[in-house]
């Protein structure tokens, strides 16, 4: 669907352009748009290197592991197809509670870790997973409790009640998270277990599942053993890249 | 949280430093596969936006929000939210700026640009990262709880300040 998407972005673009005769302007944009991806991403590497770096200890000092058991409960439901006690989990509740502060920059890392931790289990290393998209799901319609950015720009155009907004606020994103999540439900339900058994659920090691996706291009057929033994590296990482 | 997880790791026996600059390499690498997923998102983003495309597919909706009496202002805002972070508040600010922010416009736009992240940018960035290229449906089910909230927002906004 990404495919048609941006396929559909740049054709329409294009003919609006020539439509409205802008042409010249259609060009630099592009060339604008390129120029913040990088911006974009190049700003990411202070805050990834450091809440990785962070989150790497507490990891290694258990906390993670610990936390993901205090909420098994709610992440269960919400990810039935990942193993107890797996590390994604810890990840993916440090991720929901950074959103909900409002700590974007915390909430990016987490949330890309847990994604790694996930691609762990996954068999075919270029396809979403349900639990992938569960929490792409969350993270999308993200429960913010406190809109900081908003309030002080309404601080600075001199608004009489800046954090009025707070109440509806919160209760648009309970709104726009309810649908996510019974829409994600949705489509889990009607794609139903895949070919390869992505259900595991008893298996507490991706390893059980030995059964190979169909789809999979014999790259990261191959990619599942060494990604399933490592131990905190990105599993496939820029591998997909190199596909392309 | 930056005191407390180190002071506790240290507890636990583990090398701190070493442990944090083995993740922070971890970081590194992945902020640099994210770059050509996030560039060829926002090209096509920068252009649908300066070519004048979204406004035309904006005139096409314009009569739907006239006929319910809802502030159309808000409507190129809806359209944005999903596509561009920046781009949103930036409108968001503009549109603050004009009505003012106790306008009922200014509440709109204030609750949606709250309520809701940037599906494009989260679906590239987090699926970037670890090269993920068949999305199944995590953009419609992202692109549907936009469409949610951007409508909850509006019906809530009217009904509370309204």
């Amino acid at each position: 669907m990404v495919n048609w998407i941006w396929l559909f972005f740049i054709v329409a673009s294009f003919v609006a352009a020539a439509l409205t005769g802008r042409m010249e302007a259609l060009t630099e944009a592009a060339f604008e748009g390129a120029k913040s991806g990088v911006t974009v991403s190049l700003g990411l590497i202070s805050v990834m290197v450091f809440w990785l770096g962070l989150m790497r200890i507490a990891e290694d000092g258990g906390l993670l592991r610990k936390l993901a058991a205090a909420i098994q409960p709610i992440v269960r439901f919400l990810f039935p197809d990942v193993p107890k006690g797996h590390p994604a989990l810890g990840y993916i509740m440090s991720n929901m509670s950074a959103n909900i502060l409002g700590l974007g920059n915390a909430a990016t890392p987490m949330g890309i870790k847990a994604m790694q931790e996930l691609q762990k289990l996954n068999p075919d290393k270029s396809t979403a997973t349900p639990a992938m998209c569960t929490l792409l799901a969350l993270n999308t319609s993200s429960i913010t409790l406190v809109p900081t950015t908003l309030i002080a720009i309404r601080m600075t155009y001199s608004s009489a009640h800046p954090a009025e907004i707070v109440g509806t606020t919160l209760a648009a994103t309970l709104v726009a998270t309810a649908a996510a999540i019974l829409a994600d439900r949705w489509y889990r339900f009607r794609s139903g277990p895949p070919a390869w058994k992505d259900y595991g659920g008893k298996g507490d090691s991706p390893r059980v599942r030995t059964g190979r996706p169909k789809a999979a291009s014999p790259q990261s057929g191959a990619g599942i053993g060494p990604a399933a033994a490592g131990d905190g590296h990105p599993a496939g990482g820029g591998k997909g890249e190199a596909v392309v | 949280m930056i005191v407390f997880i180190p002071l506790y790791a240290a507890f636990r026996k583990v090398p701190v430093y070493e442990t944090f600059l083995e993740g922070a390499k971890d970081g590194f690498d992945t902020a640099i596969n994210i770059i050509p997923h996030l560039v060829g998102m926002m090209v096509a983003i920068s252009m649908f936006r300066a070519s004048g495309a979204m406004d035309m597919l904006s005139s096409l909706i314009r009569p739907l929000f006239d006929y319910f009496g809802v502030p159309s202002e808000v409507l190129p805002l809806g359209m944005l939210r999903p596509l561009t972070g920046a781009g949103s508040l930036a409108f968001t600010t503009e549109l603050i700026k004009n009505y003012g922010p106790d306008s009922m416009i200014g509440r709109i736009a204030s609750t949606i640009q709250g309520s809701t992240d940037t599906t494009l940018y989260v679906l590239t960035v987090y699926f970037g990262a670890v090269g993920i290229r068949r999305s199944r449906y995590a953009l419609k089910v992202g692109l549907f709880s936009d469409l949610v909230g951007f409508v909850a927002a509006i019906v809530i906004c009217l009904f509370v300040f309204g």
